[in-house]
């Protein structure tokens, strides 16, 4: 309860900032909460806007699909494997540190310019700090379930399936959260160049017709998809992690 | 250097006890690995254990003794000598019918009491029905009825490790293995803990070797005790106790258990001395 009320002030609050912001910057570059709320209203009630919104979460859905599935893949037989992951860490925290954007004219010109490259500019983003996560949770698991494994005669699929996959979850959990903003990131960078199609290509035609309330609907209605899930992930990153002593 | 063999009493054995497992010339040297040297952990060490009996291996902290449990299990390779086992050679994995308990806290934190007792069962396909069955008799014996359906978390160290024991009696191990088990736990909860294993052993008919740094648990719990010099870990003697089967922590008050324990003490002291004057504490 003591919460939610939290929450509840803290909004108003960022409310306040931003009407206070708009009286300073005026329409030519803030619209106003009410002139935003009022513009969102009327997107969601537009197909086009739909077409737009289901792009960018179809695009999402595939990218994550894929940092998801390879990144803890990767990450797993990495961590499983001392000598790979030894090798292989200094490259990724290389490559986690690379503004992947510089990527993006490679991109274009492997995938074209439909959904492909920004499903590709999405996993990128996303691949990597999912790879790191996993193989640091592999990498910390007591070293006596290892032990416990091998009394009790465990096969390879059986020590992955129900040692180190469970012993892995929190973890694994955390580096989705981390991976889930990226990855999103990704795909509306990937959106606003070279792109017709998306909420993130939506922003920047709104930018470029100077339809500033289109421009803030968007980017306010991204920004509470984005907290919405990340919380959900949060919650039960502190749910697993508590369990797990 | 051979280890003296010591009767704390009359012999009461007649015929040749049958032997269970057995180490010969066994040693473990660790390599040394970029800027940490090599060690020299253990042996050489003979060792055998007969069928059904309690022995325990005690010693100065660092001195092999996890290192002796290790290589006996299969769970390490020694780097000389050899290792049998009902017969047959333990060659790089863990043979059927042995089972471990270890010092950390190895029951999963992710599954209830009941289905970490399980665990084993359920990866070699047991039938259900029997599972079902023998978690139920594990549950009883250690205790844990009403902690079935809980997590490990909600549970207090010494039950956590009941928890682990009753993993490894499901399995019906002919052999096992405790490395320093209640090593985490308060003196109380202790000796309890070993009344449960005296339990368990006269109950399973099992051979049982613990390896503790506690002389007291070892002179109650014992049919036999091998002291171990500090390292590298040589058995410097053994000692045979002449407990009755049937015995419990009260034995803890008669003399002959003191006898036993100064016995120990007098043999580890200067070990332990060596051990603490090279950090090994």
């Amino acid at each position: 309860m003591r919460q939610i009320l939290d929450s509840l002030l803290l909004v108003l609050a960022l409310a306040l900032v931003w009407q206070g912001l708009y009286w300073l910057a005026g329409d030519l570059a803030l619209a106003s909460p009410a002139q935003t709320f009022a513009r969102a209203a009327e997107l969601l009630a537009t197909p086009s806007f739909w077409r737009h919104a289901s792009e960018t979460f179809l695009a999402l859905g595939y990218a994550l699909l894929i940092a998801v599935t390879a990144g803890m893949g990767i990450g797993l037989a990495l961590g499983m494997h001392r000598l790979s992951g030894e090798v292989a860490e200094p490259v990724l925290v290389s490559l986690y540190s690379l503004p992947k954007i510089t990527l993006y004219p490679v991109i274009l010109l492997l995938f074209g310019l439909g959904i492909s490259a920004k499903i590709a500019l999405g996993v990128i983003h996303g691949i990597i700090p999912i790879i790191i996560f996993s193989m640091g949770a592999v990498r910390a698991i007591a070293p006596v379930y290892f032990k416990t494994a091998r009394v009790l005669r465990l096969s390879r699929g059986q020590l992955v399936r129900t040692v180190i996959v469970p012993a892995a979850i929190p973890e694994l959990v955390s580096g989705l959260r981390v991976g889930f903003s990226l990855t999103l990131l990704g795909v509306l960078i990937g959106e606003m160049f070279a792109s017709q199609r998306g909420l993130g290509y939506l922003v920047m035609k709104s930018i470029g017709t100077l339809d500033v309330p289109t421009m803030m609907a968007v980017i306010v209605m991204l920004a509470l998809v984005a907290v919405l899930i990340s919380s959900l992930l949060l919650y039960l990153d502190h749910r697993l992690h508590r369990r797990a002593l | 250097m051979a280890a003296s063999v010591v009767k704390m009493s009359a012999d009461r054995s007649v015929s040749t006890p049958m032997l269970h497992a057995e180490m010969t010339g066994v040693t473990r040297i660790y390599a040394a690995k970029g800027k940490t040297p090599g060690v020299h952990a253990l042996g050489p060490v003979d060792l055998a254990l007969r069928q059904g009996e309690f022995f325990s291996v005690v010693g100065p902290s660092g001195c092999g003794k996890s290192t002796l449990l290790d290589v006996l299990a299969g769970l390490s390779s020694p780097t000389e000598g050899k290792v049998v086992f009902e017969g047959a050679p333990v060659t790089g994995s863990v043979p059927p019918g042995i089972g471990v308990v270890f010092q950390e806290n190895a029951a999963f934190p992710w599954l209830s009491v009941k289905d970490n007792i399980a665990f084993g069962l359920r990866r070699e396909g047991t039938d259900p029905a029997e599972v079902e069955r023998r978690v139920g008799y594990a549950l009883g014996f250690m205790g844990l009825e009403d902690f079935a359906a809980a997590y490990p978390s909600q549970l207090s160290g010494g039950m956590r490790q009941r928890v682990c024991i009753a993993r490894t009696l499901v399995m019906q191990p002919r052999l096992i293995l405790l490395d320093e088990p209640f090593g985490a736990l308060d003196a109380q909860t202790r000796l309890l803990m070993g009344d449960e294993l005296l339990k368990l052993w006269r109950e399973t008919g099992a051979t049982v070797m613990l390896i503790t740094h506690a002389l007291d648990e070892a002179a109650m719990l014992s049919d036999r005790i091998a002291v171990m010099s500090a390292r590298p870990g040589r058995i410097m003697e053994e000692l045979e106790t002449g407990w009755p089967k049937e015995r419990d922590s009260r034995i803890a008050s008669e003399d002959h258990f003191g006898q036993i324990t100064s016995r120990l003490w007098k043999r580890l002291r200067e070990e332990s001395i060596k051990a603490t004057a090279r950090g090994g504490a």
